[in-house]
């Protein structure tokens, strides 16, 4: 009789737990069967009634029934949640990954502070120190420190912004190199970002106002030799390729030799083409050692120390990078323009 | 500058060599080549020929049917010239030849068939003389190739003339040339010149210089009976490949041994100039130079008189009355040297600037103005073999530069270069360059050339640049340093302007701008912001730009109303520098500030007050660790909020300000716009010390909070009711905030939360009561009362 009931409560339990789809219903079947007043669980109470000799045979019987029953609903339940999870993915919505959104609310950097960083970086790398330094200087500092006395044509060439204090706007970044020389004394590298004025009218290709970046390096025996190792490396890291790089003569007081030096063209790579107007070279920045009148009023040691020194136009620097056209741009404010200048 | 290769040629010899190799490496080694021009390349077939016959055209009146006599062959050609004539011998470019841009072909012209140009100068490319075909007065065959007899084959190159301020040498064919020997190896030949010694027993030129300051040397001689009147061809023709006008010959002249030398040269009519004095004059006057323009004459400016009536200024441009014509056939030449200062300043006042002046600013080497006389007559002799010297070459020199005289040793030239360039070589260059060098081992004394010594070289490290660039540095090797490496310390200022731009860009979206350091006053009248006083730029070219800005913010106002349709909200900022006035000693106090600038038309203006300050508060927070404080100020700018104007304190002190637009500006700015802006100072900043990291161990207990709701009066402010709990002391208490505000018109509260925690203990109400009890008693006392 006991047997007959168990096969009947098994085949019940199947029954009932192919009708169930979904957990409350398997919770109710698990509480019918296996509770403390489930189906199985009295069948336990009626084992009493069975003779001695068959007890251990239904107590196992029993037993088996109960382990069965848990199998069956742990399964059942996992089914059920495996269905439930499947419903949910097929219900969902697959995004449209190409739908545009609007990324317009980001922040800018200037184009300057960009390219600026990553010229600072290389330097860094090498061991040089940034500085900064004033834009408002005295005569001394942008001309006599540097050799360029009074009646220098080169006061002439560059057409400064005198202010009405007897200062001045300084016309090149060099008008940090005596400050910093005496700051630090030999040896010294370090490079100098700033912003340098030129009184004259603006166009496309021309701005008053733009940024520049000057490197001194200055030890025992600095070399001609080292000047091109350090500007083609520094350039190749900037550029991120190999860049070719030529020296010729250029006259500027503060150096002795003087060089402008050239890279090899970026857009043909020496080919010849006309941004490089086909001589396959661009004059990129002017340089040289660092000429002894600059250093001696540096309070540097002109017979234990040699140095050279370069100037980097940022703003043309930016220009060629992001192939911008017209510099007044990039003192415009314009957002239309600045805004594109994510943190690349 | 233009320069000849044939001219070069005349005093090097440059055969065998690849002419624009050459040329490359004196861009490499001495100075910027920018073009090179083949003269003649499109020049051929064009001979000699003879016009034997001229008929009038039947239905033209300018055209001409000829027949044209080549030695082998005559040719039937059409002409439109107006000056063809029976017999005349002219540049014919036959058919199959080419001239004047054009491959000859036998065409129809005017219904006549020609076989070929008759050519005048402008054709050849040798002038721009285009009056009539050329006449030919040579006695040469026909059919001779019209290169064999005129130089019009020709490489000319053009030199940067900037890259050749510091090289007066250089501003003639035979300095270049001295370059070209120099760079090729090959020796340079000496000038011929006329002896002058001839005439020592003729009277002397009376020349008095009166400013020996200003004018160093003069020399000058006297030449009748000249005759020749146009200059020969190969003179034209080099004249006018190097950018110089044809005039009349001793025009030409002057102009061809300035560009052969570098030495300006001036011709007077000795009608009108028969001797010479050099002077400053005390007053102004007016005076009426060559080109026919009349000129203020000052007192700084040098002149050359004749018996104290000024002829010419000196140096720069001589005077109409004096000028020589081409009817003069006497002469007074002048070849001197000036101060190039004084020089470029009289030329900068006059705004006249010309060939001689150019040349004379780079301090030109006065040893050559008697080599350039002699020079001049060994060219009018071989012309003019009629003309006649009759004075004596009279020379004042006054004013002479000193020797100079440069020792350094083989040790030296290796230091500077860092590769071994051999004594031979350092010899052999500075040698090939007009140094007298003399060597004892490894130790070099130089005395450098006249012609280098006004100013160029004057030191050993400009004898490294000789060596150097004569070496190439396309030989030089490229190496690293064996320097000592340091750590590099990035200072304050800058890493926190880095910090700064990257909160400000990631976290709160602004745009980075860069505006001038100077105020727009027409901007900021249009925006009804004040200019205020400050340093002025006493020679700006706008006069709007003239006086310094004391503070980024209406330079910002500025570039929002610029971007006014851009977005409805946005947010800009600068680092740069503004002056705040002059400190003591007069200097511009310049200091770097931050401002930052928000626009809205689509949020309030108190959100956007709130989240400038909340901008603040990150970058101080972010950057130092540190608490900005606001006070409310009054405004000291227009551009400022009446009342909505805050000071931002850093440790107690001063270092900005922030304030909401004021209405007026705002209302210029944009329409229905919403504008806060502030500003930092970015060197004060910098110099506060950043705070440690303050880590503090979290309660393993559960904390407790308790919110306080308060009835406020108008007026009342938030820092009135903190003040009750802050610095109070109060156990367990670690934090306050503020959950909610109402303002219903008529009532307004205001919702605190405190928080309360220890590190000891679960807290119970009884914990914190006194506290809390507390605090009430205090607001109540101050009448901020719990709302019921």
């Amino acid at each position: 009789m006991l047997e007959q009931k168990i096969a009947d409560i098994r085949a019940q339990l199947d029954a009932d737990i192919a009708a169930a789809k979904d957990p409350q219903t398997i919770e109710a079947i698990r509480v019918q069967y296996l509770g403390k007043k489930g189906l199985i669980t009295d069948l336990m109470k009626e084992l009493k009634d069975v003779p001695n000799d068959q007890k251990k045979e239904f107590g196992q019987k029993i037993n088996v029934i109960k382990k069965e029953a848990e199998d069956k609903i742990k399964d059942a339940i996992a089914a059920i949640a495996k269905a439930a999870e499947e419903a949910l993915i097929n219900s969902a919505e697959q995004y449209d990954i190409t739908m545009p959104t609007d990324f317009s609310d980001e922040g800018s950097y200037h184009p300057i502070t960009l390219v600026q960083r990553e010229v600072e970086e290389v330097f860094a790398s090498m061991g040089f120190t940034i500085e900064d330094y004033l834009e408002i200087v005295d005569d001394y500092k942008c001309f006599e420190a540097l050799n360029i006395p009074k009646h220098h044509p080169a006061r002439d060439m560059q057409d400064t912004y005198y202010l009405d204090n007897g200062q001045l706007l300084k016309t090149h970044t060099s008008a940090a190199q005596n400050a910093i020389m005496r700051k630090y004394g030999a040896p010294l590298r370090a490079v100098f970002p700033g912003r340098c004025f030129r009184n004259e009218n603006t166009d496309a290709c021309h701005e008053n106002t733009f940024f520049q970046m000057e490197g001194m390096m200055i030890d025992e025996n600095i070399s001609i030799s080292n000047l091109i190792y350090f500007m083609k490396t520094m350039l190749s890291e900037v550029f991120k390729q190999d860049i070719k790089v030529r020296l010729r003569p250029g006259f500027f007081p503060f150096v002795e030799p003087g060089f402008e030096l050239d890279i090899s063209c970026l857009i043909c790579g020496g080919e010849g083409c006309p941004s490089c107007k086909n001589s396959g070279w661009l004059e990129l920045c002017p340089c040289g050692m660092i000429h002894p009148n600059v250093l001696k009023a540096g309070g540097i040691d002109t017979d234990k120390y040699t140095g050279f020194a370069f100037g980097l136009g940022l703003t043309r620097l930016a220009m060629m990078r992001y192939g911008v056209k017209d510099i007044r741009d990039l003192n415009s404010g314009n957002l239309k323009v600045l805004d594109q200048f994510k943190n690349i | 500058m233009l320069l000849s290769m044939n001219w070069i040629k005349d005093f090097v010899d440059l055969d065998g060599l690849d002419l624009e190799e050459l040329i490359h490496r004196f861009t490499l080694s001495t100075a910027e080549v920018e073009d090179i021009i083949h003269k003649g390349a499109d020049i051929e077939g064009v001979v000699v020929a003879k016009i034997v016959s001229v008929e009038n055209h039947p239905d033209s009146k300018k055209l001409h049917l000829l027949k044209v006599d080549t030695g082998d062959k005559i040719w039937d050609v059409v002409c439109g010239a107006p000056n063809v004539r029976e017999g005349m011998l002219t540049a014919f470019a036959k058919e199959g030849g080419m001239a004047g841009g054009m491959k000859m072909e036998a065409r129809k012209v005017g219904g006549y068939m020609s076989y070929g140009m008759c050519c005048s100068e402008v054709e050849l490319g040798i002038s721009a003389d285009h009056s009539g075909i050329m006449d030919i007065t040579e006695d040469v065959a026909l059919g001779t190739d019209i290169k064999e007899l005129y130089p019009i084959d020709d490489v000319i190159f053009e030199v940067d003339n900037k890259s050749l301020t510091n090289r007066p040498d250089l501003w003639g064919h035979y300095g270049i040339a001295r370059e070209f020997a120099a760079l090729a190896d090959r020796p340079l030949k000496p000038h011929v010149l006329h002896d002058t010694k001839q005439y020592d027993n003729l009277e002397e030129v009376s020349i008095d210089i009166k400013d020996t300051e200003n004018a160093y040397r003069y020399s000058s001689i006297k030449v009748e009976n000249i005759k020749v009147n146009r200059s020969p061809m190969q003179m034209r023709i080099r004249l006018f490949y190097c950018g110089s006008r044809a005039i009349n010959f001793l025009a030409d002249l002057t102009n061809y041994i300035m560009l052969e030398l570098g030495q300006p040269m001036h011709a007077f009519d000795k009608r009108r100039v028969d001797k010479i004095e050099v002077q400053r004059f005390p007053e102004e006057f007016k005076f009426t130079t060559l080109d026919e323009v009349e000129r203020n004459i000052d007192p700084s400016m040098l002149m050359i008189t004749s018996g104290d009536k000024p002829v010419a200024i000196a140096g720069v441009m001589g005077g109409l009355d004096s000028s020589i014509f081409d009817d003069t056939e006497t002469l007074l030449l002048e070849s001197a040297t000036f101060n190039g200062v004084s020089i470029r300043k009289t030329s900068t006042k006059l705004g006249l600037r010309t060939d001689a002046s150019a040349r004379y600013e780079k301090m030109l080497d006065p040893e050559i103005t008697v080599v350039a006389i002699e020079r001049f007559l060994q060219l009018l002799f071989s012309v003019d073999p009629e003309a006649k010297v009759v004075s004596r070459l009279s020379d004042k020199y006054p004013t002479k530069y000193e020797t100079i005289k440069l020792d350094f040793d083989k040790r030296y030239v290796d230091r500077y270069t860092g590769i071994d360039i051999s004594n031979e070589r350092i010899v052999k260059t500075l040698d090939s360059l007009g140094f007298d060098v003399t060597q004892d081992g490894d130790n070099f004394s130089v005395i450098v050339p006249s012609w280098r010594a006004t100013k160029d070289v004057t030191i050993p490290a400009d004898i490294i640049e000789e060596i150097t660039r004569i070496y190439g540095y396309d030989n030089f090797k490229i190496e690293t340093t064996n320097a000592a490496l340091y750590p590099v310390q990035e200072s304050a200022g800058r890493n926190n302007d880095n910090q700064a731009k990257d909160i400000l860009v990631k976290k709160f979206k602004l745009h980075e701008v860069h505006s001038y350091i100077w105020c727009d006053s027409k901007k900021f009248e249009n925006l009804g912001m004040e200019v205020e006083d400050n340093v002025r730029v006493i020679n700006a070219m706008t006069v709007e730009h003239t006086v310094l800005r004391n503070s980024m913010v209406p330079t910002l106002v500025c570039m929002a109303h610029e971007n006014r349709g851009y977005a409805p909200t946005y947010g800009l900022f600068e680092i740069g520098r503004v002056v705040k006035g002059k400190r003591e000693n007069g200097e511009a106090n310049e200091r770097k500030t931050l401002g930052i600038l928000l626009f809205s038309q689509t949020e309030s203006e108190k959100d956007l007050f709130f989240k400038l300050r909340d901008i603040f508060m990150h970058l101080a927070s972010d950057i130092k660790h540190k608490s900005f404080t606001f006070e409310n100020i009054t405004p000291a700018h227009n551009w400022q909020h009446p009342k909505n104007t805050v000071a931002i304190l850093l440790d107690g002190k001063k270092i900005g300000e922030m304030a909401a637009a004021h209405p007026t500006v705002a209302a210029k700015t944009a329409k229905k716009c919403a504008m806060v802006f502030g500003e930092i100072d970015m060197d004060d900043f910098a110099e506060s010390a950043k705070d440690k990291l303050n880590y503090v161990e979290p309660s393993k207990y559960p904390s407790m909070d308790i919110d306080l709701s308060f009835v406020i009066a108008e007026g009342t402010r938030y820092s009135d009711i903190a003040s009750a709990w802050e610095g109070a002391g109060y156990d367990y208490l670690t934090g306050a905030s503020v959950v909610d505000t109402y303002d219903d018109g008529s009532v307004k509260s205001i919702s605190v939360r405190l928080y309360f925690s220890s590190n000891d203990k679960t807290l119970a109400r009884g914990d914190i009561q006194p506290t809390v009890d507390d605090i009430i008693a205090k607001l109540a006392a101050k009448n901020i009362n719990l709302k019921a």
